[in-house]
Protein backbone atom coordinates (compact mmCIF):
# COMPACT_ATOMS: atom_id res chain seq x y z
CA UNK A 1 0.00 0.00 0.00
CA UNK A 2 1.64 3.50 -1.13
CA UNK A 3 0.23 6.53 -0.08
CA UNK A 4 -0.87 9.60 -2.55
CA UNK A 5 2.61 11.71 -3.33
CA UNK A 6 4.28 14.12 -0.58
CA UNK A 7 7.17 16.60 -0.41
CA UNK A 8 9.64 15.43 2.37
CA UNK A 9 11.52 18.24 4.14
CA UNK A 10 14.04 16.99 7.13
CA UNK A 11 15.48 20.08 8.87
CA UNK A 12 18.24 20.16 11.59
CA UNK A 13 17.38 23.38 13.80
CA UNK A 14 13.76 23.81 15.50
CA UNK A 15 13.81 27.55 14.16
CA UNK A 16 14.19 25.77 10.76
CA UNK A 17 11.35 23.50 11.32
CA UNK A 18 9.42 26.14 12.69
CA UNK A 19 9.55 28.56 9.58
CA UNK A 20 7.98 25.92 7.93
CA UNK A 21 5.45 25.03 9.85
CA UNK A 22 4.37 28.77 9.87
CA UNK A 23 5.11 28.76 6.11
CA UNK A 24 3.21 25.89 5.40
CA UNK A 25 0.59 25.13 8.06
CA UNK A 26 -2.43 22.95 7.54
CA UNK A 27 0.26 21.42 4.14
CA UNK A 28 2.22 19.68 6.01
CA UNK A 29 2.31 17.04 8.74
CA UNK A 30 4.71 16.59 11.32
CA UNK A 31 6.28 13.20 11.35
CA UNK A 32 7.83 11.63 14.36
CA UNK A 33 7.97 8.21 15.40
CA UNK A 34 5.42 7.62 12.20
CA UNK A 35 3.86 4.88 13.73
CA UNK A 36 0.37 6.17 13.53
CA UNK A 37 0.73 8.51 10.84
CA UNK A 38 2.55 6.14 7.85
CA UNK A 39 -0.37 3.35 8.38
CA UNK A 40 -2.70 6.10 8.00
CA UNK A 41 -1.27 7.57 5.03
CA UNK A 42 -0.91 4.23 3.41
CA UNK A 43 -4.29 3.49 3.96
CA UNK A 44 -5.01 7.16 3.02
CA UNK A 45 -7.01 8.51 5.83
CA UNK A 46 -4.36 11.07 5.64
CA UNK A 47 -3.21 12.32 2.81
CA UNK A 48 -0.37 15.40 3.59
CA UNK A 49 0.38 17.38 0.90
CA UNK A 50 4.27 17.34 2.52
CA UNK A 51 5.83 15.90 5.62
CA UNK A 52 8.25 17.84 8.14
CA UNK A 53 10.34 15.12 9.21
CA UNK A 54 11.47 16.31 13.06
CA UNK A 55 13.93 13.14 13.69
CA UNK A 56 17.22 15.28 12.47
CA UNK A 57 15.85 18.14 15.07
CA UNK A 58 18.48 17.88 18.39
CA UNK A 59 17.88 18.22 21.92
CA UNK A 60 14.15 16.90 21.37
CA UNK A 61 15.12 13.42 22.43
CA UNK A 62 15.65 14.01 26.15
CA UNK A 63 14.03 12.62 29.50
CA UNK A 64 14.61 15.00 32.22
CA UNK A 65 13.42 15.56 35.95
CA UNK A 66 15.73 18.57 36.93
CA UNK A 67 13.26 20.93 36.89
CA UNK A 68 10.34 19.51 38.95
CA UNK A 69 8.55 17.90 36.09
CA UNK A 70 9.59 14.83 34.53
CA UNK A 71 10.07 16.01 31.07
CA UNK A 72 9.89 13.86 27.81
CA UNK A 73 11.21 15.72 24.46
CA UNK A 74 9.20 15.33 21.23
CA UNK A 75 11.52 12.77 19.57
CA UNK A 76 11.36 10.24 23.40
CA UNK A 77 10.12 6.84 22.17
CA UNK A 78 8.26 4.65 23.98
CA UNK A 79 10.72 1.98 24.51
CA UNK A 80 12.94 5.09 26.44
CA UNK A 81 10.54 5.05 28.77
CA UNK A 82 10.43 1.40 29.42
CA UNK A 83 14.24 1.92 30.16
CA UNK A 84 14.17 4.79 32.02
CA UNK A 85 15.46 4.77 35.64
CA UNK A 86 14.20 8.63 36.02
CA UNK A 87 10.38 7.84 34.61
CA UNK A 88 10.23 4.73 37.41
CA UNK A 89 11.21 7.34 39.88
CA UNK A 90 9.41 10.18 38.80
CA UNK A 91 5.94 8.69 38.06
CA UNK A 92 4.45 5.57 38.52
CA UNK A 93 1.46 5.29 36.29
CA UNK A 94 3.99 6.70 33.53
CA UNK A 95 5.97 3.77 34.19
CA UNK A 96 3.27 1.22 34.12
CA UNK A 97 1.87 1.95 30.83
CA UNK A 98 5.11 2.20 28.86
CA UNK A 99 5.45 -1.52 28.54
CA UNK A 100 1.25 -1.85 27.29
CA UNK A 101 2.06 0.54 24.47
CA UNK A 102 1.67 -1.11 21.12
CA UNK A 103 4.64 -3.71 20.68
CA UNK A 104 8.66 -3.97 21.62
CA UNK A 105 9.36 -2.82 18.10
CA UNK A 106 6.48 0.00 17.30
CA UNK A 107 7.80 1.05 21.02
CA UNK A 108 11.12 1.33 19.80
CA UNK A 109 9.62 4.31 16.97
CA UNK A 110 6.84 5.42 18.19
CA UNK A 111 6.73 8.75 20.45
CA UNK A 112 4.92 9.91 23.17
CA UNK A 113 4.74 13.41 22.19
CA UNK A 114 3.77 12.19 18.78
CA UNK A 115 0.85 9.99 20.31
CA UNK A 116 -0.60 12.69 22.72
CA UNK A 117 -0.56 15.54 19.34
CA UNK A 118 -1.98 12.19 17.27
CA UNK A 119 -4.65 11.54 19.92
CA UNK A 120 -6.04 8.34 19.03
CA UNK A 121 -9.32 8.42 21.24
CA UNK A 122 -7.69 4.50 21.89
CA UNK A 123 -4.32 5.54 22.30
CA UNK A 124 -2.55 5.35 26.09
CA UNK A 125 -0.69 8.36 26.81
CA UNK A 126 -3.24 10.90 27.28
CA UNK A 127 -5.69 8.80 29.49
CA UNK A 128 -1.96 8.80 31.57
CA UNK A 129 -1.14 12.24 31.52
CA UNK A 130 -5.26 13.16 31.97
CA UNK A 131 -4.98 11.10 35.24
CA UNK A 132 -1.70 12.50 36.78
CA UNK A 133 -1.54 15.81 35.36
CA UNK A 134 0.76 17.33 32.69
CA UNK A 135 1.53 20.20 30.63
CA UNK A 136 2.22 20.42 26.80
CA UNK A 137 4.70 22.65 25.38
CA UNK A 138 4.46 23.85 21.79
CA UNK A 139 6.58 26.06 19.87
CA UNK A 140 6.26 28.04 16.83
CA UNK A 141 7.52 31.16 15.15
CA UNK A 142 4.86 33.17 17.35
CA UNK A 143 6.61 32.10 20.70
CA UNK A 144 5.80 29.44 22.94
CA UNK A 145 2.83 28.04 24.73
CA UNK A 146 2.21 25.92 27.77
CA UNK A 147 -1.30 23.98 28.05
CA UNK A 148 -2.24 21.75 30.63
CA UNK A 149 -2.92 18.71 29.13
CA UNK A 150 -6.76 18.78 29.90
CA UNK A 151 -6.69 21.64 27.68
CA UNK A 152 -4.62 20.19 24.63
CA UNK A 153 -6.85 17.21 24.50
CA UNK A 154 -10.08 18.57 22.60
CA UNK A 155 -11.86 15.48 21.45
CA UNK A 156 -10.97 12.59 19.19
CA UNK A 157 -7.75 13.34 16.94
CA UNK A 158 -8.60 17.10 18.18
CA UNK A 159 -5.74 19.06 20.19
CA UNK A 160 -5.54 22.65 20.63
CA UNK A 161 -1.86 22.01 18.87
CA UNK A 162 -1.87 24.71 15.81
CA UNK A 163 -0.70 23.84 12.36
CA UNK A 164 2.21 26.52 12.78
CA UNK A 165 2.40 24.76 16.21
CA UNK A 166 5.42 21.65 16.87
CA UNK A 167 4.89 19.84 20.35
CA UNK A 168 8.06 19.77 22.01
CA UNK A 169 7.69 18.31 25.19
CA UNK A 170 5.40 17.15 27.73
CA UNK A 171 5.72 18.17 31.24
CA UNK A 172 4.48 15.47 33.95
CA UNK A 173 3.97 15.83 37.26
CA UNK A 174 6.13 13.64 39.67
CA UNK A 175 4.92 11.34 41.92
CA UNK A 176 6.38 12.22 45.43
CA UNK A 177 7.20 9.43 48.10
CA UNK A 178 3.49 9.68 49.22
CA UNK A 179 2.41 9.52 45.85
CA UNK A 180 1.17 5.95 43.66
CA UNK A 181 -0.10 5.19 39.95
CA UNK A 182 -1.02 2.61 37.75
CA UNK A 183 -2.38 1.52 34.67
CA UNK A 184 -4.15 -1.40 33.92
CA UNK A 185 -4.72 -2.29 30.32
CA UNK A 186 -6.85 -4.88 29.08
CA UNK A 187 -5.81 -5.99 25.09
CA UNK A 188 -6.51 -8.81 23.37
CA UNK A 189 -2.92 -9.92 21.86
CA UNK A 190 -0.02 -7.45 21.94
CA UNK A 191 0.20 -4.56 19.59
CA UNK A 192 -3.53 -3.90 19.49
CA UNK A 193 -5.48 -1.56 20.85
CA UNK A 194 -7.23 -1.60 24.67
CA UNK A 195 -10.41 -3.51 25.23
CA UNK A 196 -9.93 -1.10 27.93
CA UNK A 197 -7.29 1.00 29.81
CA UNK A 198 -7.50 2.89 33.17
CA UNK A 199 -4.82 5.08 34.40
CA UNK A 200 -5.07 5.80 38.07
CA UNK A 201 -2.75 8.39 39.97
CA UNK A 202 -2.77 9.17 43.94
CA UNK A 203 -1.00 11.12 46.11
CA UNK A 204 -1.34 10.84 50.10
CA UNK A 205 -1.17 14.02 52.35
CA UNK A 206 0.66 13.60 55.58
CA UNK A 207 -2.54 12.01 57.76
CA UNK A 208 -2.49 9.20 54.58
CA UNK A 209 -5.65 11.03 53.19
CA UNK A 210 -6.15 11.37 49.71
CA UNK A 211 -4.70 14.40 49.41
CA UNK A 212 -5.00 14.58 44.93
CA UNK A 213 -6.39 11.49 42.50
CA UNK A 214 -6.75 10.79 39.23
CA UNK A 215 -8.63 8.85 36.57
CA UNK A 216 -8.99 8.31 33.29
CA UNK A 217 -10.27 5.70 30.82
CA UNK A 218 -8.63 4.66 27.05
CA UNK A 219 -11.41 2.98 24.57
CA UNK A 220 -14.41 3.69 26.29
CA UNK A 221 -15.54 6.74 25.02
CA UNK A 222 -15.11 8.72 22.25
CA UNK A 223 -12.01 10.22 23.60
CA UNK A 224 -9.68 9.62 26.67
CA UNK A 225 -11.86 10.27 29.88
CA UNK A 226 -11.08 11.47 32.76
CA UNK A 227 -13.33 10.70 35.20
CA UNK A 228 -13.26 14.28 36.97
CA UNK A 229 -16.21 13.21 39.56
CA UNK A 230 -14.73 9.99 41.09
CA UNK A 231 -11.48 12.19 41.57
CA UNK A 232 -13.59 14.60 43.58
CA UNK A 233 -14.86 11.84 45.27
CA UNK A 234 -11.86 10.36 46.47
CA UNK A 235 -10.11 13.80 47.30
CA UNK A 236 -9.83 14.64 51.05
CA UNK A 237 -10.83 11.18 52.19
CA UNK A 238 -9.30 8.37 54.10
CA UNK A 239 -9.04 6.05 51.63
CA UNK A 240 -10.51 2.50 51.99
CA UNK A 241 -11.65 -0.65 49.69
CA UNK A 242 -14.80 0.70 50.27
CA UNK A 243 -14.36 4.55 48.68
CA UNK A 244 -12.41 2.70 45.69
CA UNK A 245 -15.55 0.75 44.95
CA UNK A 246 -17.57 3.72 44.87
CA UNK A 247 -14.98 5.23 42.70
CA UNK A 248 -15.34 2.58 40.61
CA UNK A 249 -19.29 2.31 40.47
CA UNK A 250 -18.80 6.01 38.81
CA UNK A 251 -15.90 5.36 36.49
CA UNK A 252 -18.17 2.63 35.09
CA UNK A 253 -21.02 4.83 34.52
CA UNK A 254 -19.16 7.62 33.13
CA UNK A 255 -17.99 5.49 30.27
CA UNK A 256 -19.96 4.77 26.95
CA UNK A 257 -18.06 1.89 25.55
CA UNK A 258 -19.15 0.61 21.72
CA UNK A 259 -19.76 -3.07 21.67
CA UNK A 260 -17.49 -4.67 19.27
CA UNK A 261 -15.54 -7.56 18.92
CA UNK A 262 -13.11 -6.59 21.42
CA UNK A 263 -15.99 -6.69 23.39
CA UNK A 264 -19.60 -5.93 24.30
CA UNK A 265 -20.68 -2.61 25.88
CA UNK A 266 -21.76 -3.87 29.11
CA UNK A 267 -18.68 -6.61 29.36
CA UNK A 268 -16.08 -3.54 28.68
CA UNK A 269 -18.21 -1.55 31.89
CA UNK A 270 -17.51 -4.13 33.66
CA UNK A 271 -13.82 -4.26 33.24
CA UNK A 272 -13.57 -0.46 33.88
CA UNK A 273 -14.87 -1.05 37.34
CA UNK A 274 -12.66 -3.92 38.25
CA UNK A 275 -9.64 -2.12 36.69
CA UNK A 276 -10.30 1.36 38.38
CA UNK A 277 -11.23 -0.19 42.02
CA UNK A 278 -7.87 -2.58 41.10
CA UNK A 279 -5.74 0.28 40.03
CA UNK A 280 -6.65 2.97 43.07
CA UNK A 281 -5.47 -0.24 45.31
CA UNK A 282 -2.25 -1.04 43.58
CA UNK A 283 -1.63 3.15 43.30
CA UNK A 284 -2.51 2.96 47.19
CA UNK A 285 -0.22 0.11 47.85
CA UNK A 286 2.61 2.31 45.95
CA UNK A 287 2.03 5.47 47.93
CA UNK A 288 1.85 4.06 51.36
CA UNK A 289 4.58 1.49 50.80
CA UNK A 290 6.57 3.91 48.54
CA UNK A 291 7.50 0.29 45.86
CA UNK A 292 6.57 0.84 42.90
CA UNK B 1 15.97 12.73 -3.32
CA UNK B 2 19.21 11.03 -2.80
CA UNK B 3 19.25 8.36 -0.03
CA UNK B 4 22.82 7.32 1.22
CA UNK B 5 22.54 4.16 3.75
CA UNK B 6 25.39 1.98 5.20
CA UNK B 7 23.66 -2.11 4.76
CA UNK B 8 25.36 -4.88 6.31
CA UNK B 9 28.51 -2.74 6.19
CA UNK B 10 28.19 -1.45 2.32
CA UNK B 11 27.44 1.75 1.40
CA UNK B 12 24.73 1.74 -0.99
CA UNK B 13 22.71 4.92 -2.16
CA UNK B 14 19.80 5.63 -4.42
CA UNK B 15 17.53 8.09 -5.52
CA UNK B 16 14.07 7.74 -4.20
CA UNK B 17 10.49 9.06 -4.32
CA UNK B 18 10.05 10.63 -0.60
CA UNK B 19 7.22 7.93 -0.75
CA UNK B 20 8.70 5.02 -0.98
CA UNK B 21 8.38 2.25 1.53
CA UNK B 22 12.06 1.15 3.48
CA UNK B 23 11.05 -2.40 2.72
CA UNK B 24 10.97 -2.07 -1.04
CA UNK B 25 13.74 0.53 -0.64
CA UNK B 26 15.76 -2.80 0.29
CA UNK B 27 13.94 -5.35 -1.50
CA UNK B 28 13.27 -3.75 -5.03
CA UNK B 29 15.56 -0.91 -4.93
CA UNK B 30 18.95 -2.39 -3.54
CA UNK B 31 17.77 -6.54 -4.16
CA UNK B 32 17.85 -7.55 -0.38
CA UNK B 33 14.63 -9.99 -0.60
CA UNK B 34 15.63 -11.62 2.62
CA UNK B 35 13.57 -9.04 4.09
CA UNK B 36 9.65 -9.89 3.81
CA UNK B 37 6.97 -7.79 3.48
CA UNK B 38 3.97 -9.63 5.13
CA UNK B 39 0.71 -7.49 6.48
CA UNK B 40 1.72 -4.26 5.10
CA UNK B 41 -0.15 -2.35 8.54
CA UNK B 42 2.65 -2.71 11.12
CA UNK B 43 1.05 -5.70 12.75
CA UNK B 44 2.85 -8.52 12.01
CA UNK B 45 6.42 -7.72 12.24
CA UNK B 46 7.93 -9.78 9.02
CA UNK B 47 9.59 -6.74 7.27
CA UNK B 48 11.71 -5.81 10.65
CA UNK B 49 14.96 -4.87 10.04
CA UNK B 50 17.95 -3.44 12.31
CA UNK B 51 18.45 0.52 12.14
CA UNK B 52 21.45 1.56 14.11
CA UNK B 53 21.04 -2.16 15.88
CA UNK B 54 17.45 -1.36 16.98
CA UNK B 55 14.60 -3.16 15.71
CA UNK B 56 12.12 -1.07 13.27
CA UNK B 57 9.45 -2.51 10.60
CA UNK B 58 10.28 -1.42 7.40
CA UNK B 59 6.92 -0.88 6.02
CA UNK B 60 6.01 1.96 8.69
CA UNK B 61 9.46 3.34 7.80
CA UNK B 62 9.69 5.53 4.68
CA UNK B 63 13.34 5.38 2.96
CA UNK B 64 14.20 9.02 3.28
CA UNK B 65 14.28 8.50 6.64
CA UNK B 66 17.07 6.69 6.85
CA UNK B 67 19.22 8.70 5.20
CA UNK B 68 22.70 8.22 6.53
CA UNK B 69 21.58 5.77 8.71
CA UNK B 70 23.15 1.95 9.32
CA UNK B 71 20.80 -1.13 8.37
CA UNK B 72 21.13 -4.70 9.17
CA UNK B 73 18.93 -7.42 6.95
CA UNK B 74 19.10 -10.69 7.26
CA UNK B 75 21.72 -10.93 4.85
CA UNK B 76 24.10 -8.88 7.50
CA UNK B 77 23.82 -11.52 9.96
CA UNK B 78 26.25 -14.01 8.88
CA UNK B 79 29.97 -13.04 10.12
CA UNK B 80 33.29 -13.89 8.63
CA UNK B 81 31.00 -16.21 5.64
CA UNK B 82 29.65 -18.48 8.51
CA UNK B 83 26.45 -18.38 10.29
CA UNK B 84 25.77 -16.18 13.31
CA UNK B 85 25.13 -17.65 16.37
CA UNK B 86 21.38 -17.06 16.03
CA UNK B 87 21.50 -18.52 12.67
CA UNK B 88 23.25 -21.74 13.78
CA UNK B 89 20.66 -21.87 16.40
CA UNK B 90 17.81 -21.39 14.33
CA UNK B 91 19.20 -24.46 11.99
CA UNK B 92 20.47 -26.40 15.35
CA UNK B 93 16.76 -26.24 17.23
CA UNK B 94 14.54 -26.00 13.47
CA UNK B 95 13.24 -22.18 14.38
CA UNK B 96 11.11 -22.32 11.23
CA UNK B 97 8.50 -24.15 9.46
CA UNK B 98 7.60 -21.96 6.35
CA UNK B 99 10.48 -19.94 6.93
CA UNK B 100 8.75 -17.00 6.23
CA UNK B 101 8.95 -14.82 9.44
CA UNK B 102 12.04 -15.95 10.32
CA UNK B 103 14.03 -13.19 8.71
CA UNK B 104 12.44 -10.61 11.41
CA UNK B 105 12.76 -13.63 14.23
CA UNK B 106 16.22 -13.67 13.94
CA UNK B 107 16.78 -9.86 13.27
CA UNK B 108 15.01 -9.36 16.78
CA UNK B 109 16.51 -12.45 17.92
CA UNK B 110 20.23 -10.92 17.41
CA UNK B 111 19.27 -7.31 18.69
CA UNK B 112 17.55 -9.17 21.86
CA UNK B 113 21.03 -11.01 23.08
CA UNK B 114 23.26 -7.89 22.17
CA UNK B 115 21.47 -6.17 25.07
CA UNK B 116 20.41 -8.97 27.12
CA UNK B 117 23.04 -11.92 26.44
CA UNK B 118 21.34 -14.16 28.97
CA UNK B 119 17.50 -13.54 28.69
CA UNK B 120 14.46 -15.66 30.55
CA UNK B 121 11.76 -17.41 28.60
CA UNK B 122 9.50 -14.53 29.58
CA UNK B 123 11.90 -11.85 28.19
CA UNK B 124 12.62 -13.95 25.17
CA UNK B 125 8.78 -14.33 24.72
CA UNK B 126 8.22 -10.15 25.20
CA UNK B 127 10.87 -9.59 23.09
CA UNK B 128 9.13 -11.45 20.11
CA UNK B 129 5.80 -10.67 20.77
CA UNK B 130 5.49 -8.04 17.89
CA UNK B 131 6.68 -10.44 15.94
CA UNK B 132 3.94 -13.18 14.44
CA UNK B 133 4.63 -16.69 13.00
CA UNK B 134 1.92 -18.05 11.06
CA UNK B 135 2.74 -21.55 11.63
CA UNK B 136 2.57 -20.45 15.00
CA UNK B 137 5.85 -22.08 15.70
CA UNK B 138 6.59 -20.04 18.70
CA UNK B 139 8.07 -23.15 20.66
CA UNK B 140 10.69 -23.92 18.24
CA UNK B 141 11.68 -19.96 17.98
CA UNK B 142 12.23 -19.53 21.68
CA UNK B 143 14.24 -22.80 22.05
CA UNK B 144 16.60 -21.23 19.21
CA UNK B 145 17.00 -17.78 20.92
CA UNK B 146 17.63 -19.86 23.91
CA UNK B 147 20.50 -22.10 22.47
CA UNK B 148 22.34 -18.66 20.47
CA UNK B 149 22.48 -17.17 23.74
CA UNK B 150 24.10 -20.41 25.00
CA UNK B 151 26.46 -20.73 22.04
CA UNK B 152 27.13 -16.96 22.39
CA UNK B 153 28.24 -17.15 26.24
CA UNK B 154 30.44 -20.04 25.19
CA UNK B 155 32.29 -18.07 22.78
CA UNK B 156 32.94 -15.45 25.02
CA UNK B 157 36.07 -15.93 26.95
CA UNK B 158 35.91 -16.15 30.72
Amino acid sequence: MYPSKFDYVAPTTLDEALEVLAEKGPEIKVLAGGQSLVPMMKLRFANPPALLDINRLPGLDGIDSSNGHLTLGALVRHNQVVKSDLVRESNHTVASAAPWVSDPIVRNLGTVCGSLAHHDPEGDWASVMLAVGADVVLKSTQGERVLPVTDFCVDMFQTLCRADELVTEVRVRKHSNRGGGNYQKLERKVGDYATVGVATSLELDEHGRIATAGIALTSVYAHNLKVTEAEILLKGKQPSAELFKEAAAIASAACDPASDNRGSAAYKRHIVGVFTERGLGRSLEIAQGGQS
Amino acid sequence: MNVKVNINGVDRSADVEPRLLLTDFIRVTLGLTGTHMGCDTTSCGVCTVLLDGVPVKSCTVFAVQVDGRRLTTVEGLKQNGQLSPIQQAFHQEHGLQCGFCTPAMMLVGTALLEENPSPTEDEIRWAISGNLCRCTGYMNIVKSIQAAAAMKSEEVPA
